[in-house]
């Protein structure tokens, strides 16, 4: 392997992926917003605060967790979670609101707008925003909003002003194109917080700078805890925020292998799937080069997947990077396999993964299961699965017993 | 190129300025579109943009969005609009520029668009949302088949920037005349600082639009720049009419009332 590139060039490219394919018109803004971000890195009263907040208000650390019960059950590797579902708001999300709030602040920016798909980001901009006071305003497809509705009723408690997006699929990539369209339109007093490693630069290296708390932490826990790193360590991928958190801090770890979990929906046809670094090839959408899913005229592909969050045609430009270095191997999941272990980790350990995160379970216990029992398989367990209760007893409903 | 370069020589020349109104290809129909073409130029149109339909139109408002929208539910394919091009390039002298997506031009291969763009007859490209780090492929292959390239420049783009899109172009470069997105707007846009902030570096023909709505956002814009776009306004006009074509041509002819001698 040659040497792993670990930040994007002045261009905003990891190699032939990344970059700002976008109208003119957004350029100077992201020009400001590289320089806000990169001094903010080098600025000890950012770093102080954005610490502090992610202490006292977010909870961090979040805890390693084992899962005695599952590991017993699977027989192979021992599983460890990485327990961002305890973060405030209950999923990884509100690691990179909080940073980009803090960063609009400082840019001067006095409105905020965000995309989302199952709706933790939306709920964890909306939240940081009310923190701070900000007015927020956040684009949701009608079939997400259907699919989330206890997210969209969350959001507007925050204070936050829900746009449905009727347009094209009606879901997270629509979303995103509204919340791009409505910032070419406000750019000078508003501040997009793009919700994954996806966008023009300096998006992908933004999010997932502020994403890296989290492997930052769990490296420093398996070595305090485990007194070893990880074997493997699991994440889903729909953007892949939660994914480029927890692998970034790892990547030099030679010995540490990584797996990025897409969804697989209900089979391996185009429009069946939304496994992005598995069945797509490269191309341009939301203002990066990365693999995409297309037609042959390089329109946008439809997708499915049983989880709103994964239910994406992109995926982050660092990602793809990844891909082709062959440093993160990226496989993909079921529908059936993810409501599988949706039920299971609930079962065994107590615990109830958000749909997105239990598509990480599944790929890990496989994984443990052919692995030996001094291995460690470390899962990003991402989020919390309480949104998703009532699309899980949908989904379901016939594998649970009915009451007398 | 030669057709684009030849337009703006002209109309420098004569000192009129241009118009040049946006077609969302295949809207509402490919009749539609090829019924327009073919009486624009009457109309008083010098070169007409043809917008290419893509799935996520980020540059666009939300009436050139939705129209591409329908005309994609309707099952267009690229090769369509090449076709229609075809098929009427011997009929008009207009200049005939495709709009397009980076993404729609790299899924089909840069060799292969430029290709069939240049043998359908398309005199240039414009792509909105290229990464102007990455244009030399695409410059060197418009050179090839003689294509003119634009890029755009917006009120907020750096002089420094400019340079560099400037060098990128050929053939002339879009100015953006406002901020935000395409979409009709009471108010004159202001281009003359950015158009003098050009004209410093360059002597590439201006084409300006975004919000042209009135013959006299036409006059105002043409009194710094060669030629105004007209964009939502026109398809706005397209989507509301009973017959699309006539309704385009018939606002092409009311814009024109923009156009005189300076």
């Amino acid at each position: 392997m040659t040497s792993l590139q670990t930040e994007p060039d002045p261009s905003g490219s990891f190699g032939d992926f990344g970059g700002r394919y976008v109208p003119e018109t957004l350029i100077a803004a992201l020009d400001q917003l590289t320089d806000a971000w990169k001094s903010s890195r080098n600025d000890p009263a950012f770093q102080d605060q954005f610490r502090s907040l992610l202490r006292n208000y977010v909870g961090r650390p979040t805890p390693l967790t084992d899962c005695p019960n599952l590991t017993r059950h699977i027989g192979g590797a021992s599983i460890w979670l990485k327990r961002e579902d305890l973060a405030h708001t209950g999923a990884h999300k509100i690691n990179n609101t909080i940073g980009q709030v803090l960063l609009a602040r400082q840019m001067g920016k006095e409105r905020i707008i965000a995309e989302t798909g199952a709706g933790q980001h939306g709920v964890a901009t909306a939240t940081a925003c009310a923190r701070f006071g900000l007015p927020c305003e956040v684009y949701m497809g009608e079939e997400d909003v259907r699919r989330q509705a206890l997210n969209v009723f969350r959001m507007q408690l925050l204070g936050a002003k829900v746009h449905v997006v009727k347009d094209g699929s009606r879901t997270l990539k629509d979303a995103t194109n509204a919340a791009m369209r409505d910032w070419m339109g406000s750019v000078d007093h508003t501040h997009y917080i793009i919700g994954s490693v996806v966008g023009p630069h300096p998006f992908p290296a933004m999010v997932r700078d502020f994403q890296s708390v989290i492997g930052i932490e769990a490296r420093a826990q398996c070595l305090d805890m485990l007194g070893k790193l990880p074997d493997c360590i699991v994440a889903c991928v729909g953007g892949g925020s939660n994914a480029a958190g927890i692998f970034h801090p790892f990547l030099e770890d030679a010995s540490v292998e990584m797996f990025g979990v897409e969804a697989g929906g209900r089979g391996s046809q185009q429009g069946d799937h939304a496994a992005t670094l598995s069945h797509g090839a490269p191309g341009v959408l939301h203002g990066s080069r990365s693999y995409v899913l297309q037609d042959p005229d390089g329109q946008t592909s439809p997708v499915h997947s049983c989880s709103a969050g994964l239910d994406y045609p992109g995926v982050g430009p660092e990602h793809a990077a990844w891909r082709d270095s062959g440093r993160v191997q990226y496989i993909s999941v079921t529908d059936d396999e993810a409501l599988a272990s949706f039920r299971l980790l609930s079962e065994q350990e107590g615990i109830m993964p958000a749909l997105e995160t239990s598509h990480a379970i599944a790929a890990a216990t496989s994984m443990a299961a052919n692995r030996s029992s001094d291995e460690v398989v470390l899962v990003n367990l991402s989020g919390r699965g309480d949104k998703d209760v009532t699309e899980a007893q949908r989904l379901l409903e016939s594998h649970i017993p009915k009451l007398d | 190129m030669s057709r684009i370069d030849d337009i703006f020589t002209s109309l420098r020349e004569s000192g009129t300025g241009g118009l040049m109104p946006f077609l969302t290809g295949g809207f509402p129909s490919l009749v539609d579109t090829r019924n327009a073409l073919l009486g624009l130029e009457q109309a008083g149109a010098s070169i007409v943009e043809i917008g290419f339909p893509f799935s996520d139109p980020i540059a666009d408002g939300p009436v050139i969005a939705s129209s591409m929208h329908e005309v994609l539910e309707s099952g267009l394919r690229v090769e369509s609009l090449f076709e229609l091009v075809e098929s009427i390039r011997s009929d008009v002298s207009l200049g005939l520029v495709a709009m397009v997506s980076e993404s729609i031009i790299e899924r089909m291969g840069l060799n292969e668009f430029t290709h069939r763009a240049a043998t359908a007859g398309f005199d240039g490209l414009i792509v909105p949302d290229m990464d102007i780090n990455r244009t030399a492929p695409l410059r060197a292959l418009a050179d090839k088949h003689d294509l003119s390239l634009t890029f755009l420049i917006a009120p907020t783009t750096s002089v420094e920037r400019a340079t560099m899109i400037l060098k990128a172009c050929r053939g002339f470069v879009y100015l953006l005349a406002r901020a935000g997105l395409t979409g009709e707007s009471e108010q004159a846009p202001e281009i003359a600082r950015q158009v003098d902030m050009i004209r410093q570096q360059s002597n590439l023909p201006i084409a300006a639009g975004f919000g042209i709505a009135t013959p006299e956002h036409v006059r105002q814009v043409n009194e710094h720049a060669d030629a105004a776009i007209v964009g939502s306004a026109l398809v706005r006009r397209m989507t509301e009419a009973d017959d699309p074509a006539a309704a385009a041509i018939e606002f092409t002819r009311h814009l024109s009332e923009g156009l005189q001698a300076s």
